[in-house]
Formats: C-alpha cells, structure tokens, sequence
C-alpha cells in the first residue's frame, strides 16, 4: 500500500517539477544559470519517471492512471527530454553568441521548454480524454511559440502554417472526443465519469457503435494532423526547419508520440465495442499513404532539417500502418518501433544541430566530408542515418522487419507497397548522407561546442535494442499488443 | 414546454450556422468583424437556453464568457488592429462567392445526413444541436480556406472553435471541457492577436498571408 502511494506520489512530481521548474525560469536572469536549471529540472523529471517502472502502481483515477501502455512512454518522453536539454544548452550558448537569439528570448524558451514537458507528460498520465485533449493542446500552443522563436520571416511562416493546421487538428479532436462522451453518456451516466478512460473501456461493448466510428473518424483526422500523417502534414517539415534544433529533435521524438499515443488510446476503445468499425483499414492507408508520399519526397530535399522531418512521416507512416494491420506481432511491432524512431531521430537531430552550427549552413548542397572535417560528428550522423534506414544491427531494423514480415504472412499485396516505400525512403536517405558525409571538406570548419554525449547515448541505446529488450518491457507490450487488438 | 423548449434550441443552433453562413460572402474586413460579433451573440443565446433547459448553472458562465469576450472584447480588439496597421479593408478571396456558397450548402447537407444518421437513438434535441455544431465547424474551415488573408484566417478559426462550445454544451452534462475550451478558445485568441498579428505586421508590412508565401525555405 505504502509504495502505491510512492508511486502517486511519483506522478504527481512528474507534473510538478516542469511546473515549478518553468515557473522559475521565466523569472531569472542569466544564461549559464537557467540552462544548468533547465537540465537539472528534466534529470530530476526522468529520475522520478524511472522510479514508476518499480514503484507499485496506483490504482487508476478520475484524472490520472499509470498503466502498461504509458509507462514505458513518460520514461522515454523524460529521458528524451533531459537530453534535448543537455543537448539545448550548448546549442542554445552558441545561438546566443552569434545574436540569433537575446536573453529575454532565452528565458522565454526556456519557460516554454518546461511548460512543453508539463504539457507532454499530462497527455501521457491523463486518464480523462478530456484532460488529455487539453494537455495535448498546451503541448501544441507552447511549441508553436518556440518555433516561430526566431522571428526570421520562414520561422514566422512556419509557426502560423502549424498554428493553423494544429488548431484545426485540435479543433477535430475535440469533436470527437464530445462523440465519444456523447456515446458514452446513455451508459455510463452524465457527468465526470463518461470521460474517464478506463470507465469507457470497461463499458465500451455498450455503446451505440455508429456514434463511436464517426468519433474515431474525427479522432484520427485531429490527432493524426498532429502525428503529422499525409495529407495532413503540411506544417511538419517548415516547423522542424524553422524552429531551434532542440525543439525539431522534441517535436520529431516526443510531441508525434503524444498525438499518436492519443490515437491508440482510442483505438483500444473501438476494439473493447464488438459492433464498432475496425479501425485497421483506415490506419493502413493513412500509415502508406504518408510513407510512399514522404518517401518520394525525401529525393527532393535540399534543406537537411526538413529531410529529416520528411523522415519522421515516413517513419510515422510505418508505425500507423503497424497498429492499422493489428494483431500482436503488428502491434508489438508498432510499439516498439515508436520507441526506437523517438530515440534515433532525436539523436540525428542533435547530430543536424551541431552541423548546422558549425557550417552555418542548412543547406544540404553546401555540406560535404563532414567525416573528414568533424569526425566523431560525421560518423555520428552516418551511424544515426544507417539506424533511422532500417539497417541491421540498429533497434529499427528489428521493429521494420517485424512489421513487414508479419504483414507477409497475413497481407501479402499490401507488403508490396509497403516494401517499396521503405526501399525508396532508404535509397533517398543512403544518397543524401553519403553527400553529407564524404567526398573533400566543405564548408565552415569550426570546433564543435557542446557535449556529443546525448547523441551517443541515443545511439547506443538503439544499437542494444536491435539485440535484446529488457524482459518486463518485453511483458508490457506484449500485453499492450493484446490491448490493441 | 418539451416542444417550446425544442424550438427555441433549434431556432438559436440554426441562427448559429446562418450567421456562418453570413461570414462566406463577406468581402470586407470590418464587416466579416461585425459578423463574427453577431456568431458570438447567436452563440451566447444558444449556450445561455440549454443552461435555462438542462438546469446546468455552470453553462451560464459560458455564455457569460462568450458574450464578453467573443461578442465585445475580440471584436473591438481586431478592429484596433485593422485601424491601427492600415490593413486592407478588403478581403482577398481564393474561391468566388458563389461556388463557396454552394460548397457551404453542401457540406452543411452532408453534416445533417451524417449525424442524424448515427444518432437515431440519442436524445433529439442533442442530436439536432451536434449537426448544427458540426455545420458549424465545417463552415468555419470554409471560411478558413477561402480567406486569404490573416485576421480572416483566425476570424474562420474562431468560428469554429464557437460550433465546438455548441457542441459541447449540447452534450449534457458534459463535465469540465466546457470552462477549458473556453479558457483555451480565449487563450488561443490572445495569443494570435498579441503575438502572432503583431510579429507578422511588424516583419511583412501586410497582414496578407500570400505575402509570406515568398518567404517559404528552400527556394528552387
């Protein structure tokens, strides 16, 4: 009983220390004080988040639940966020050197960094779909804000396309979330308890199932323009180009998790009602749709941050296709490839950060022999390239070939097209980084500031997975596959 | 008063969605102002009659906020800007009036044949209240894909954030998203006025969002 109530406790101050932490640092001065605060603030979240995997489980609240599905992904969105803000700080040191950004920006985006972490872990604790939608929307709104952080004309363009798209995406979401609490509503009473998830599960076999695929529809259409799925990807590539590297490796990581974990929350509801609509086949074709379309489109890109972002559709589109195919293998497939892509793009985009810094330059055309000029960074990226292809002996090797073979064995005709979007998305990628990486320097020839640390640990963590997963993360999705149905 | 208090619902959700109606062919700023006051009246009437019928005194605080901000304070402050900034008073349209109308009707068509489709069983006055407010919502997006301009753009967006609080009120006894969505709603609003206005006014000298198309990364 006593460590239930630890483990209580432990959510609570997930929420709390961002709160406090984006409280503090909107009021005080100085760089190497807020940045060190900043990180100190995110190792403390992560450092309490790992405390859940042990700790024994509360039981679910009105507000608030700890369950299989989310607690392996508060533990990665705090460990992700406790890197981008190792990572942050030396970026951030160098885009005040060079006047990008002035000190009160950096308190504002330092606020806003916390506030982007409250935001996150709601969404993940949240155990009412009306709170989730809110914490989602906090996450929306506080990123808009960061990107449009430079106030360049293209940074300004970028916010407003996503601030635009994203509300409207919200704005659906919403809709369908009233759907379901008006489904919902005849069984289990007016009132608060019609919006608690693990209420709506329970009786979910009760519902008027018409009602509840229209809310699914208008679901996937709000959460999805946030999970950046083709046609509704249109401020993805501009907002990670645009804003501070940091927030792309976040958005790309963390924030597509956020939406997509909304999604699957509701997914898990439409299975639990027998008369409603399978969601797979819509999911299957949204999930090709934006990995042929983001694979085709990853040849043309000239600016390195927005290839990346084409990358995270792609690889969005993979994951969306996985949970629409269901099935255990598919959705363990779709689970575990959530994880390896939040780590690996992360870390690609702190690789992108530093080289963009030290070549002054976004532009793919002007960046060669990066492994000649800055080894350990080049083959950095060359390695977080190799991964984020599909590459043996990286983790996402293992997720791809997981979800193709297992739609094989069950879809043979859609594995086709499926095959041909990760060929392509490799070929693009492989031709790209072999520009990026080799051939004779080119370009500026600075020190790299900053730690590589980050990185690397992302790396190397990807690279253990393609061997061997913990057993008790093992368990959870495996009983989270079953969930999903 | 079963049927009276129908009517009347009815009559204030489908004053909602001609007042969207109204917003499709205006053709200047001041009066697509004017007109998104008159949606956020329609609305405060609506939301303050299902508090009256469902007994619910926490909507009435809703109707309260939407009759102050969105009928009074949002209108007021978006005229200042337009005064102040010397925005063009005219409105460029992407599609003629006449196919917006008529996509309009269609999409209010089809959100009628959608939601009475799949609620036969629900309360009817609820049902009816969810399609206007889904009529609602598509209009707006309408009215945000055929604005070209900026304040039309968040103009389109608040009314449909307006068919969502229809929407929601209607669901009875819906718990706490109500006062959230209209924090949010007015946040949103705030934010876009304060922030991003203010940015784009100060790098673009327009507030026409074709201006910024010149601006998009990765020229060819």
């Amino acid at each position: 009983m006593n460590a239930g109530a630890n483990a209580a406790d432990a959510v609570a101050f997930i929420l709390l220390i961002p709160v406090i932490a984006g409280g503090m640092l909107a009021v005080l001065p100085g760089y190497r004080l807020t940045a060190r605060l900043n990180v100190g603030a995110s190792l403390l979240t992560f450092l309490v988040a790992l405390t859940l995997l042990w700790a024994e489980r509360p039981a679910p609240g009105a507000y608030l639940l700890v369950d299989d599905l989310n607690i392996v992904f508060i533990v990665l969105n705090t460990f992700v966020g406790f890197t981008a803000s190792v990572f942050s700080a030396g970026y951030i040191a160098h885009e005040l050197e060079t006047g990008r950004l002035t000190p009160t920006y950096l308190r504002f985006y330092h606020a806003m960094y916390q506030i982007m972490m409250f935001g996150m872990n709601l969404a993940f604790v949240s155990n009412n779909i009306g709170l989730m939608w809110v914490a989602v929307e906090l996450a929306t709104l506080t990123t808009v804000l960061m990107v449009g952080l430079y106030r360049t004309p293209e940074a300004l363009e970028a916010a407003w396309k996503y601030f635009i798209l994203g509300s409207v995406g919200i704005a659906l979401a919403l809709f369908g979330t009233i759907l379901v609490y008006m489904a919902a509503q005849p069984v289990v009473g007016e009132g608060g308890e019609a919006m608690v998830w693990t209420t709506l599960v329970a009786n979910a076999a009760a519902f008027d199932p018409a009602l509840l695929n229209l809310a699914f529809v208008f679901l996937i259409l709000g959460y999805g323009t946030k999970v950046g799925l083709a046609p509704l990807h249109a401020w993805l590539p501009d907002a990670h180009a645009e804003g501070p590297t940091p927030i792309s490796a976040v958005l790309s990581g963390l924030l597509l998790n956020v939406a997509l974990y909304a999604v699957l929350r509701f997914k898990i509801l439409l299975t639990a009602s027998p008369g409603a609509l399978a969601p797979g086949p819509l999911m299957v074709v949204m999930g090709l749709t934006s990995l042929i379309f983001a694979a085709f489109m990853l040849y043309r890109r000239r600016d390195i941050k927005r290839m990346f972002a084409y990358s995270s559709i792609e690889h969005m589109g993979i994951i969306v296709f996985a949970f629409g195919m269901g099935g255990p293998l598919a959705n363990f497939a779709g689970l575990v490839h959530m994880v390896m892509h939040s780590l690996t793009k992360s870390a690609i985009f702190y690789a992108v950060g530093h080289i963009a810094q030290v070549k002054g330059t976004q532009k793919i055309a002007e960046i060669q022999g990066l492994t000649a000029s800055h080894p350990v960074l080049g083959w950095g990226l060359v390695a977080g390239v190799v991964a984020i292809a599909g590459m043996p002996p990286m983790g996402v090797f293992m997720s791809e070939f997981l979800v193709v073979s297992s739609t094989f064995a069950r879809e043979p005709l859609l594995a086709i097209p499926l095959v041909l979007g990760l060929l392509l998305a490799f070929g693009a990628l492989l031709l790209r980084v072999t520009g990026l990486a080799f051939g004779a320097p080119h370009g500026g020839m600075g020190r790299v500031e900053g730690s590589h640390l980050p990185m690397f640990a992302h790396l190397a963590l990807v690279f253990v997975a393609g061997f061997y997963l913990p057993p008790p993360l093992v368990a959870w999705f495996r009983h989270v596959a079953a969930l999903l149905g | 008063m079963g049927g009276l208090a129908f009517d009347v619902a009815h009559l204030l959700a489908g004053g909602l969605v001609l007042v969207s109606f109204m917003m499709l062919y205006q053709d200047r700023l001041y009066a697509l102002i004017n007109i998104y006051g008159l949606h956020a009246l329609a609305l405060t009437l609506s939301v303050a009659w299902q508090a009256y019928i469902q007994d619910a005194g926490h909507l009435y605080v809703t109707a309260a906020i939407a009759l102050i901000f969105k009928a009074i304070v949002i209108p007021l402050a978006l005229m200042r800007i337009v005064r102040q900034f010397g925005i063009h008073r005219e409105i460029e349209t992407a599609v003629g009036i006449g196919p917006t109308m008529l996509a309009g009707m269609g999409l209010v068509a089809l959100s009628m044949v959608v939601m009475l489709r799949v609620t036969p069983d629900a309360d009817p006055l609820a049902r009816e209240d969810l399609a206007f407010a889904l009529s609602v919502i598509l209009l707006g997006l309408l009215v945000m894909v055929t604005r070209r301009n900026a304040v039309g753009q968040v103009i389109g967006f608040m009314s449909l954030e307006n068919g969502l609080i229809l929407a929601a009120t209607g669901a009875k006894g819906m718990p706490l998203v109500v006062e959230i969505s209209v924090a949010f709603s007015v946040l949103i609003a705030f934010i876009v006025i304060g922030v991003f206005l203010f940015r784009i006014r100060e790098r673009f000298d327009t507030v026409d969002v074709g201006a910024m198309d010149e601006f998009r990364g990765e020229k060819r």
